[in-house]
């Protein structure tokens, strides 16, 4: 048991004291007076908290209000015209449209030629070969043979990557840092989605990097989007979207990435 | 990259050209000794057609020669020629096999036919049309112009060269689909135009919006006719007009179905209501006006119900449906669309004489066993369809198989099949006779919005929030054509009564028009 639930352990030996009830509803009774004692009489930083949490109370409580006053009105609701125009047989239907507007989003977007090319980080800070690339030395004749190198970056590797041989194995990606899944977030619609990486299209640093999957900031990634209902033109299930890393994923812990629409 | 193959070897070349050069050994294809059966020609009616047995030889029985073997017994001369296809009793058992196969022996071996060539066999032959409509391959014309998804569409009878659609923008637009341009704009909603409508003669186009009116247009002037129709408290969702050869006292009537549970009845010359169809307890979401006055309507209060045009009064309310009835589809629906416009392209002269052919024309299509029986059928948000009689109260067949709600659902124009789609994805074909399952049609990735069937029925085109359309071969259960290029959820699908062109608006505004 952990040690912190004493209190109710007590109570199940012992019982609550015999006064709980009426002490709680003094309290409870006492909660005004104690709040208009606070705010007339705090000063400096604490008055400024009291404040704020005062305020989001305030907040709450309003919209609790409304919405009992909503529920207490009478007669038919007013008749709501769907925004965007829709055939008569859809009217009356509650729509699942977020990914929908998604895909349409994207597709108006793509009709406008200069967005093809546009990414939402266009500069990328280079990294060099030896930040990102330490030297483990091998053999016996420790001096010669430093040809070996951990990467030291967060990495992706496939599904079906199997390690060559020690031997011949030049790059080593450690387990530790290897991701499979990115927050995607669609820039428009403010919705993020965790979604399985397919691939690494494109480390802007080095073409190397690419290749070993290495995601930094800017690395241009491919992620599977097939749970998001997008259809390409001619009507099959988009499965695989580009994204972009917007975060230092080694400082972080996480991958995030922004949908390229 | 796709992978390229090499070459073919220098061996490999030599054995093609001597493949080529020998003669095919073509023995066991002619096989005379296959021996032959015997067999009675019935109509789709039961009716025996030809005197007596025939005997056929197993190796001669494909469809198209027995179809001309019949056509001769029938005394037709060759340029009469009716094409024909057979269902297949067999003998001793209550299977009728739809598809005529390629081997026919081998199908009765299989139901376990012992000695094929003694027992008789029944083929019931159905007359096909004798035009065929190619399958659209290819898209004809991509015409801007709406500001808003394109909601609804329809296809002149009269010709293929007009098509209307109308539009979240408030209006109805009118195209010439020959060279791809906007005809007329037809202004005056002030709310979306959920529903478009030509006339069966083709001289006037109704449009029914969201501001609660229908008007009627001149589609040729592109000018409105008459004031606004006024009445209903909400929406108006669908119309119909009445059958051509109902028309009386120099005018034709409109019935309107809205959401505020009334259809009301206009005589379009005049604007005036005639009656106020009042009973439905919900949006009523179909109507449709049979060739035998009748009015059928299908609303949200999950009943369907049949009134009379003439009096206005309730005839059948039916309530089989568990949930909303979302289409309702007659057996004539087809006929009576096109009135007295055919394949042939002649139009009758006179006003009598143009009736009289529309009124053929719906008594071929609705006649069952020598009487005119209108069928419907009705097509509900509980996955299921009821197939109805309008002489009985209970249905003819509760058609079962969808998966998800059924949102339209169309009788083939020659009513020996019902096509039905709906948010399960799939295409269904049911017999239009006793409402037996046939086959499903897969393909599409999202719900299927709306169908249309080509005028000789052997083709089917659907549309579907998965951005395609698709053309289907009915007869063989195969997607005949893929026709990609909208850019986003198609509403409404419509095939011209000639079968030249197939055209389709949805959410992208443009109407697109397809074409062989």
């Amino acid at each position: 048991m952990p040690q912190n639930e004493y209190i109710e352990r007590a109570q199940k030996l012992h019982g609550k004291r015999l006064d709980t009830e009426e002490r709680a509803r003094k309290k409870a009774a006492r909660e005004g007076h104690k709040q208009s004692e606070n705010a007339q009489n705090l000063r400096g930083l604490r008055a400024k908290l009291y404040a704020k949490e005062r305020h989001h109370q305030k907040i709450q409580m309003r919209k609790q209000i409304k919405q009992h006053e909503e529920r207490n009105i009478k007669g038919a609701p007013q008749e709501k015209e769907p925004a965007n125009p829709i055939p008569a047989y859809l009217l009356d239907r509650a729509n699942p449209t977020t990914a929908k507007a998604l895909s349409s989003q994207i597709k108006n977007k793509r009709a406008e030629k200069a967005a093809r090319f546009a990414v939402p980080i266009p500069k990328v800070k280079g990294i060099s070969e030896e930040e990102l690339f330490k030297v483990v030395k091998t053999g016996k004749k420790i001096a010669k043979k430093a040809w070996k190198r951990v990467v030291t970056k967060p990495t992706f590797v496939g599904p079906d990557f199997t390690r060559r041989p020690v031997k011949y194995e030049r790059f080593i990606r450690p387990m530790g840092l290897r991701y499979k899944k990115a927050n995607v977030t669609h820039p428009t619609l403010n919705v993020t989605v965790q979604l399985p990486i397919l691939g690494v299209k494109k480390n802007p640093s080095n073409p190397l990097y690419t290749q070993l999957g290495v995601l930094t900031k800017g690395t241009i990634i491919e992620v599977n989007v097939s749970d998001l209902g997008i259809v390409t033109a001619s009507g099959k299930i988009a499965w695989g979207r580009y994204a972009q890393v917007t975060n230092n994923p080694e400082n972080d812990g996480c991958l995030n990435a922004v949908l390229l629409v | 990259m796709a992978t390229v193959l090499p070459p073919p070897s220098k061996r490999q070349r030599r054995e093609e050209v001597e493949r080529a050069v020998t003669q095919q050994d073509v023995t066991p294809i002619s096989a005379a000794d296959l021996g032959s059966f015997r067999t009675n020609f019935v109509d789709s009616d039961g009716n025996q057609m030809t005197d007596g047995d025939i005997e056929i030889n197993f190796a001669d029985a494909s469809e198209k020669n027995i179809s001309t073997l019949l056509n001769t017994l029938l005394g037709r001369d060759r340029e009469d020629f009716t094409p024909y296809r057979f269902r297949i009793h067999i003998p001793g058992k209550d299977i009728i096999v739809d598809q005529f196969p390629t081997d026919l022996l081998g199908l009765l071996r299989k139901h376990g036919v012992e000695n094929p060539f003694e027992t008789t066999l029944t083929l019931s032959a159905e007359p096909q049309s004798v035009f065929k409509v190619q399958a659209v391959s290819r898209l004809g014309h991509r015409i801007p112009g709406h500001g808003q998804p394109i909601l609804a569409c329809q296809f002149s009878p009269v010709t293929h060269g007009r098509f209307a659609t109308g539009s979240g923008d408030n209006t109805a637009r009118i195209w010439d689909t020959n060279t791809g341009t906007p005809k007329h704009t037809l202004k005056g909603h002030n709310g979306w135009v959920l529903g478009v409508s030509w006339s069966p003669d083709g001289e006037r186009l109704a449009t029914c919006s969201m501001d609660k009116s229908v008007r009627i247009w001149d589609p040729e002037a592109g000018k409105q006719i008459g004031s606004e129709l006024k009445g209903h408290a909400k929406w108006v969702l669908a119309m119909a007009w009445q059958p051509y050869h109902l028309w009386r006292d120099d005018t034709s009537r409109i019935a309107s179905a809205s959401k505020d549970g009334t259809v009301r009845i206009w005589v379009v010359n005049t604007g005036r209501t005639e009656h106020v169809l009042s009973g439905h307890k919900g949006s009523v979401s179909c109507v449709r006006w049979g060739g035998t006055d009748l009015i059928y309507t299908g609303s949200h209060d999950r009943t369907v119900r049949v009134w009379d045009a003439v009096k206005g009064t309730l005839v059948h309310n039916y309530t089989a449906h568990a949930h909303w009835i979302n289409h309702i589809a007659l057996s004539s629906d087809d006929a009576l669309r096109t009135a007295y416009f055919d394949h042939s392209k002649e139009i009758p002269a006179t006003e009598e004489a143009k009736k009289a052919k529309a009124k053929e024309r719906f008594e071929k299509a609705a006649k069952i066993q020598g009487k005119v029986v209108e069928r419907f059928v009705s097509a509900s948000d509980d996955f299921t369809m009821y197939l109805w009689d309008t002489n009985s109260t209970k249905p003819l067949a509760r058609l079962l198989g969808h998966q998800n709600k059924v949102n339209h659902i169309q009788f083939s124009p020659d009513s020996n099949f019902i096509a039905s789609c709906g948010w399960d994805n799939s295409i269904k074909i049911w017999n239009a006779r006793d409402g037996k399952f046939l086959k499903s049609l897969r393909g599409h990735v999202g719900p299927v919005y709306q169908c249309a069937w080509s005028a000789d029925s052997r083709l089917l085109v659907t549309g579907s929030k998965d951005t395609t359309l698709k053309v289907w071969d009915v007869r063989k259960g195969t997607l005949a054509v893929d026709l990609p290029g909208h850019e986003d959820e198609v509403y409404c699908v419509d095939w011209a009564p000639n079968g030249l062109l197939i055209g389709s608006g949805g959410k992208d505004k443009a109407v697109r028009t397809w074409r062989n």
